[in-house]
């Protein structure tokens, strides 16, 4: 047995540290905290640094200094505290340094509470701060995926060198499920941009000011041909009953928990409905789900939101098929038995 | 003390040339006639070189007039976002741990929309020098007014005048920073005359020697002309410097600790990865519980609901269920009510179990339902599954279950914790109780797993007794 029965929230911070992570920065919220308050108790006993900043501004520009001396750092907020880290992440993106910010969403806007929504994904996957920068997003639905990712979104950064975003909410974070943990410690390599203070690196430079329009246009020319690298080479999904699905449902994060439980039910009831899961929402699994557009004849989002995701369903789709749309919002996290009642008639409306 | 009147030439910390710099000239600053910055410079590139820090260096640079510090300096280099230089700054000593950090900040970037970051990081006591450049106007942006405009001072947006009443009165840095426990060495100088001059110097050089013997955060503010922003030429600019600024923002040392406070400690070296890993108790670990395929393969997917009142560790026992699934190789999930919910005074949880996946973790509908309280009862009856089983804590619920197609099950949970020593296990009772009715999984490896997680004899023991107590009870009353 090498399982651990955890929460979410805590096999983030253990898959952290054993990605290689030493420096955590972040101020407390709701429901994210467990993630601070793990850090916390783990750094002394793992030579870890960890600070709690006067701001979730502070916090973020405290970890902009520390990814530009090479350490592998990250913070961990929730929605209205990742409002006010947006200045930072543009910085970040635009110096192209590494680092990973979990988001365990909650309901908005203003304070709204700290029940689960889906609601960031606009400010999360579309950039957020000033400027034309994305940011790649880990969406993980399991405590499992919630260490995993983080490691994974640690390589990415040092990958591309650009910010990564856990994106998660209230749920996957509170969860507890079984966790395997990888047996080592990762080993971050020394960075030749990095400031280490020393003879051999102090003539880099962490910056994001460019003068002339021309070099920061050649700035931004750089930074969208990362993004389609990235594009190219980051898709991620999970599907479930897609190949032979009528009806594809999409969902990430803890609705795609529910509504795998409801397509399995109808599944047995006879439809053809599958459910298509993107792992990473930047980017956006678009290739995939293009493909299954060519035996899926109806696509539903479900998403704990307005109506965020469903757009780049409906881009990704280009009006080939219908997308229908169902979400709650505030907290409210529909019932089994209200997903079943909209997937069917849904299905019934486009397939019957 | 070092030699510093080698002021003659180019420091050796400045680049030879500044190649960063756009432009043809190379050779020198971009500050306008009679700007402070280019003396300051100077002097920290002195210090830099008399006390060989450069190496270790580095520099932030903020926003503001000196946004371009890093064309100068022969340091590392970082440029951080308006007023965030000493969280920047921090996080560079943080990484950086043998490493030295200057803060180069304006007063709109340090004294406005930085406020927090530099009190904050002050008051954590920083490794860091912080040089304050005090001219009381924003020069980059085009002569607005700063939180340093003295009264009366007009620029685009005091056109009228600095109104004390309606703008609040010049806010003075170094007094604040000194009031603070934490700032070894708080110094107001200027850049207005030789003699003066020569004090800024000194100041510099003892602030960064301090953080060169890791004395901790220290600040250096000076007073310094913007003949741009001030409108009047450099001399005139000089002579306001004299006579206005230095009078409103007295020079001097605000505060000077370096004889008695500490050396900061050294950092640790990183434990070892299997130390690391022993820490986050990550590894292989001996099964505690033997389970056969069979077993797995004939488990019937259990959705449990558990509630009571906030301290009767309702959520425990949730935990408690979920890992002993885990330890029997099915698929579970634990989710918590939290938040509100649970500061109303009841706790509930949601288990779910079975053998191959758990999709939703929502227990909405329940084939089992543990009532610690009344209250519990009555908001989850009626949610519980068609043949489903209700335990209900019979000590403190009076009422019986009143459909008659689900199976109920009372068990007196608190009075068998009380009488079997620990008042609080009831919640230890309660999972014992459903384990021994339903059989859903070995009871024995209940007590496997307890001796394995409680550390204490004495409480493993306890709970032992509370785990039979309850078998005892259901299997003599409720099967």
């Amino acid at each position: 047995m090498n399982k651990e029965f955890i929460k979410g929230n805590e096999a983030i911070v253990k898959g952290a540290i054993l990605a290689g992570c030493t420096h955590y920065f972040g101020y407390p919220i709701t429901p994210s905290s467990e993630v601070v308050h793990a850090f916390a108790q783990l750094a002394p006993k793992t030579g870890c640094t960890f600070l709690q900043a006067e701001s979730e501004v502070a916090a973020i520009n405290m970890v902009y200094g520390a990814a530009g001396c090479g350490v592998r750092v990250m913070t961990a907020s929730s929605s209205p505290g990742i409002s006010l880290k947006q200045e930072g992440i543009s910085y970040i993106a635009a110096a192209e340094l590494p680092c990973v910010i979990v988001d365990v969403v909650r309901s908005g806007p203003g304070l709204g509470n700290i029940f689960p929504e889906q609601s960031d994904y606009n400010q999360i996957v579309k950039g957020g701060g000033h400027g034309n920068y994305k940011c790649i997003v880990l969406a993980p639905n399991s405590a499992q995926e919630m260490c995993d990712m983080t490691i994974k979104a640690f390589d990415l950064a040092d990958k591309y060198l650009t910010p990564v975003y856990v994106l998660t909410d209230g749920y996957v974070g509170q969860m507890m499920e079984p966790v395997t943990f990888p047996s080592e410690v990762k080993k971050v390599e020394r960075k030749d941009w990095a400031l280490y203070s020393d003879k051999a690196s102090k003539h880099n430079l962490v910056c994001t000011i460019r003068m002339s329009a021309e070099e920061m246009e050649e700035l931004n020319i750089k930074l969208q041909k990362k993004y389609a690298e990235i594009e190219k080479n980051e898709q991620q999904y999970e599907e479930v009953n897609c190949k032979d699905a009528e009806m594809v449902v999409v969902a990430y994060g803890i609705t795609s928990r529910l509504a795998r439980t409801a397509v399995e039910e109808l599944r047995e009831k006879g439809m053809k409905i599958g459910l298509f899961r993107p792992q990473a929402v930047y980017p956006f699994p678009k290739d995939r789900l293009a493909e299954l557009a060519n035996t899926a004849k109806v696509f539903t989002a479900l998403e704990l939101s307005n109506g965020q995701m469903v757009d780049d369903v409906r881009l990704t789709l280009n009006g080939k098929r219908p997308v229908e749309f169902y979400g709650r919002m505030g907290g409210v996290v529909p019932t089994h038995k209200e997903i079943v009642e909209v997937l069917s008639s849904l299905y019934k409306k486009h397939l019957a | 003390m070092e030699n510093l009147d080698n002021t003659i030439g180019k420091p050796q910390s400045f680049y030879d040339t500044f190649e960063r710099k756009p432009g043809k000239d190379k050779q020198i600053v971009h500050y306008c006639p009679g700007c402070g910055h280019g003396r300051i410079h100077k002097l920290i590139a002195e210090a830099l070189d008399s006390l060989e820090m450069a190496d270790e260096t580095v520099f932030v640079s903020p926003v503001g007039c000196s946004v371009f510090g890093y064309y100068y300096f022969d340091t590392g280099n970082i440029q951080a976002a308006h007023g965030r230089a000493p969280a920047v700054g921090t996080g560079v000593a943080r990484a950086n741990k043998k490493g030295y950090v200057i803060s180069y900040q304006g007063d709109g970037d340090l004294a406005a929309i930085g406020t927090a970051e530099i009190i904050h990081a002050a008051n954590r006591g920083e490794n860091m020098t912080v040089i304050f450049v005090n001219n009381g106007i924003y020069g980059m942006t085009g002569g607005q007014m700063a939180p340093t405009s003295l009264e009366g001072q007009k620029t685009a947006t005091s056109p009228y005048g600095r109104d004390i009443a309606d703008m609040g009165a010049p806010i003075r840095m170094s007094e604040i920073i000194a009031k603070l426990d934490a700032p070894v060495y708080v110094e107001r100088v200027s850049v207005s005359d030789f003699k003066n001059i020569n004090k800024a110097k000194k100041a510099i050089h003892t602030a960064l020697k301090a953080q060169k013997d890791r004395k901790g955060f220290t600040f250096v503010e000076v007073l310094s002309a913007c003949p741009e922003g001030w409108k009047l030429s450099p001399v005139d600019a000089i002579k306001r410097l004299q006579d206005v600024m230095e009078t409103y923002y007295p020079l001097g040392q605000y505060k000077n600790e370096l004889e008695t406070r500490p050396t900061k400690a050294e950092p640790l070296p990183r434990p070892s990865d299997k130390d690391i890993m022993t820490a986050l108790g990550v590894g292989d670990k001996a099964a505690i519980i033997n389970v056969t395929d069979t077993f797995v393969k004939n488990f019937k997917e259990q959705r449990v609901r558990i509630s009571g009142f906030g301290g009767q560790g309702v959520l425990l026992a949730g935990t408690t269920l979920g890992n002993l699934a885990m330890h029997h190789e099915l698929a579970v999930t634990w989710l918590p009510s939290y938040g509100p919910e649970m500061r109303g005074g009841t706790a509930n949880c949601h288990v779910m179990i079975n053998n191959s996946v758990v999709g939703t973790p929502v227990v909405d509908k329940p084939n089992v339902l543990i009532a610690m309280n009344g209250p519990s009862l009555d908001e989850f009856e009626n949610t519980v599954e068609a043949g489903g089983t209700i335990f209900v804590n019979s000590s403190i619920v009076d009422k019986k279950v009143k459909r008659t197609d689900v199976k109920a099950v009372y068990v007196p949970m608190t009075n068998i914790a009380e009488d079997a020593g620990i008042k609080k296990a009831a919640n230890m009772v309660a999972v014992a109780a459903y384990l021994s009715y339903s059989k859903a999984m070995d009871l024995n490896s209940l007590i496997d797993l307890l001796k394995v997680n409680f550390k204490k004899k004495e409480l493993v023991d306890a709970n032992i007794k509370v785990i039979h107590a309850a078998k005892e009870y259901v299997e003599k009353n409720c099967m």
